[in-house]
């Protein structure tokens, strides 16, 4: 816990006044953590037990997703997350409005770290595909029950993976390939590239508006649909 | 599976999309205000979109929705 203080002391300097009327448990958790000495300690402290608490309630909910992830090396990842949140709360201190109550905002934290720590190490050493290959789309049609007998879902697909090639930068189509076409989580496609979960989105996002803006214009998605 | 249901599946839905950050800073905003029967979807409604097209952010509000169920129990 003592490196997990200094962590947060070095984000926490010069916090400005509260925004909005708060609850008195909101108030006191924030009177907390912007206190000085040992009440600041203690703030602290509670706040580790109620963001390790959520940690571990977070990846037993998941655990079905992760069924190799189990005993220490699961308790050890929820410490990381608790650490990480705690110090990504303390840091964000200003972005809480009160426009909830301060444990629901915390747990969100909680939440994502162990969220992107569950999926990154259950992904330790995985392949991400880089190519929209023939197995690839073999995979999509038949995951979407689509035979050549449904003449115009396959020529969707022939249509898209077209798209794919003539439309998206070699960035656009390495993360759509990757989280679109072969189910690879954002988080772990983040990690391989050094980006974070918000900068994939963005570019998945960009590459997906292309995608129906081209479909849409060869006729192949309605208008609606497209924009 | 639809054409439908795959094109929306592959390219996601076409509305104004929050992203990952503006989702997350109001996140815990509309949980708390779904669990207290208000229409985030309507208040909200980039938020909305980004949980229906973002696998790892819906996957985040589910939790949150678990826990916060949990401690208001």
């Amino acid at each position: 816990m003592n490196s997990l203080l200094l962590r947060v002391a070095e984000r926490t300097q010069n916090a400005p006044a509260r925004r909005q009327e708060l609850d008195a448990e909101s108030r006191a958790w924030l009177d907390g953590l912007r206190a000085t000495g040992i009440e600041r300690a203690r703030a602290l402290d509670r706040l580790h037990d109620l963001l390790l608490r959520a940690a571990r309630a977070e990846a037993h909910r998941r655990h079905h997703l992760y069924p190799e992830i189990d005993g220490v090396e699961l308790d050890d990842l929820c410490r990381q997350a608790a650490d990480d949140a705690v110090v990504a709360v303390t840091a964000k201190l200003d972005g809480y409005r009160g426009a909830s109550r301060f444990t629901t905002w915390a747990y969100a934290f909680a939440i994502f770290e162990v969220s992107v720590k569950l999926r990154r190490h259950a992904w330790r050493g995985g392949r991400i595909p880089t190519s929209d290959d023939d197995a690839t789309w073999d995979r999509l049609a038949e995951r979407a029950g689509i035979s050549e007998a449904r003449v115009e879902s396959a020529e969707l697909l022939r249509a898209l993976r077209h798209a794919i090639t003539e439309e998206l930068t070699a960035r656009q189509r390495q993360v759509f390939v990757a989280v679109a076409l072969n189910d690879v989580q954002i988080d772990v496609v983040a990690d391989q590239l050094s980006s974070t979960r918000g900068a994939i989105y963005k570019v998945l996002h960009d590459a997906r508006t292309k995608l129906r803006r081209r479909l849409e214009r060869d006729g192949h998605l309605n208008q609606e649909r497209a924009r | 599976m639809t054409d439908n249901d795959l094109t929306t599946q592959l390219l996601g839905t076409a509305g104004e999309d929050a992203g990952c950050e503006e989702t997350f800073s109001r996140l815990a905003e509309y949980v708390e205000g779904e669990l207290s029967g208000r229409e985030m979807a309507e208040l909200l409604p980039a938020v909305a979109e980004h949980l229906r097209n973002c696998p790892a952010c819906n996957e985040d509000y589910r939790g949150l929705v678990e826990l916060v169920r949990v401690r208001n129990s």
